[in-house]
């Protein structure tokens, strides 16, 4: 048996779906209401699941007394009330999908010195959501 | 292969204290979760039986089976306790949401009479649950 924590937090954040190597007509085909040069927002949830052991002396696989101010530290004062394809550098030059800010988020949290990053899952609205995990890498 | 999800709530009290560190440390380690007068939570409990279903029956697993499993091995032993002191499989350990999703496992693996326990995932809150997931190989034994 594996056993595994899942922890949630949440940002609000604009962005613009729009990829500088397609053209204008392009991009409006592929991104539809997306592409809105004025940006659009959502409020994302972010679940953030990490691999045992369990410490013995805690119980735990980690303490979220550490993992919380790593993730606010590392994602959360980045991307909340940011205007993702402004304010993150990263976002320059790749388009803030889901998919990429969900992989983008997984790779600032896998340096997490307290337990094993498993995955990152991401609902982007109560509709959709994405995940990228170890064997995404 | 065919997973079934079945889900049950129970509402207990706990506190995390370990017993041989010493009270500054306890404090600096679980925080708030130390206030020795405890402190409580809506657990909710998703169990996952996975297999094939009866050709017969078209079922994995009668949920009415499940649902009688639940009550008795975790609604009655959890529900309206405090997992600290009155439930004998959680001591010696800390009944952090990983221990007491473990334990559950434990309970609950021998038991399933049709297909194989595949997942237990218990929500202490909407924000945090631990999961137990059968190894890869299939073995589902141990913690």
């Amino acid at each position: 048996m594996k056993i595994s924590l899942t922890r949630r937090y949440r940002f609000a954040a604009s962005h613009r779906l729009h990829s500088a190597e397609m053209s204008e007509a392009e991009n409006q085909r592929v991104y539809g209401k997306c592409n809105n040069p004025y940006g659009h927002g959502h409020n994302y949830v972010v679940d953030v699941t990490l691999g045992g052991p369990v410490d013995p002396a805690t119980g735990m696989i980690t303490n979220l007394g550490e993992l919380d101010p790593f993730v606010e530290r590392e994602v959360i004062e980045a991307f909340d009330c940011k205007n993702l394809n402004e304010d993150v550098a990263e976002f320059r030059s790749v388009v803030p999908t889901t998919e990429n800010v969900s992989r983008e988020i997984f790779m600032r949290l896998k340096g997490y010195p307290g337990a094993r990053l498993e995955r990152v899952r991401i609902e982007e609205t109560g509709k959709n959501s994405f995940e990228f995990d170890e064997a995404s890498e | 292969m065919t997973r079934i999800t079945r889900k049950v709530e129970f509402s207990a009290a706990h506190y995390y204290h370990n017993p041989n560190m010493s009270a500054e440390e306890n404090r600096r380690v679980f925080g708030k979760c130390n206030n020795p007068h405890g402190h409580g939570h809506n657990y909710v409990l998703e169990v996952t039986i996975a297999g094939e279903p009866d050709p017969r029956t078209g079922m994995v697993l009668d949920l009415k089976e499940l649902k009688d499993l639940l009550q008795r091995e975790v609604v009655e032993r959890m529900d309206h306790r405090n997992l600290n002191f009155e439930v004998p499989e959680l001591e010696g350990k800390i009944p952090t949401c990983e221990n007491i999703a473990a334990v559950i496992w434990q309970l609950l693996e021998p038991k399933i009479a049709q297909g194989k326990l595949d997942r237990v995932r218990l929500y202490e809150s909407s924000e945090l649950y631990a999961e137990c997931t059968a190894d890869a190989n299939g073995a589902g034994r141990g913690a």
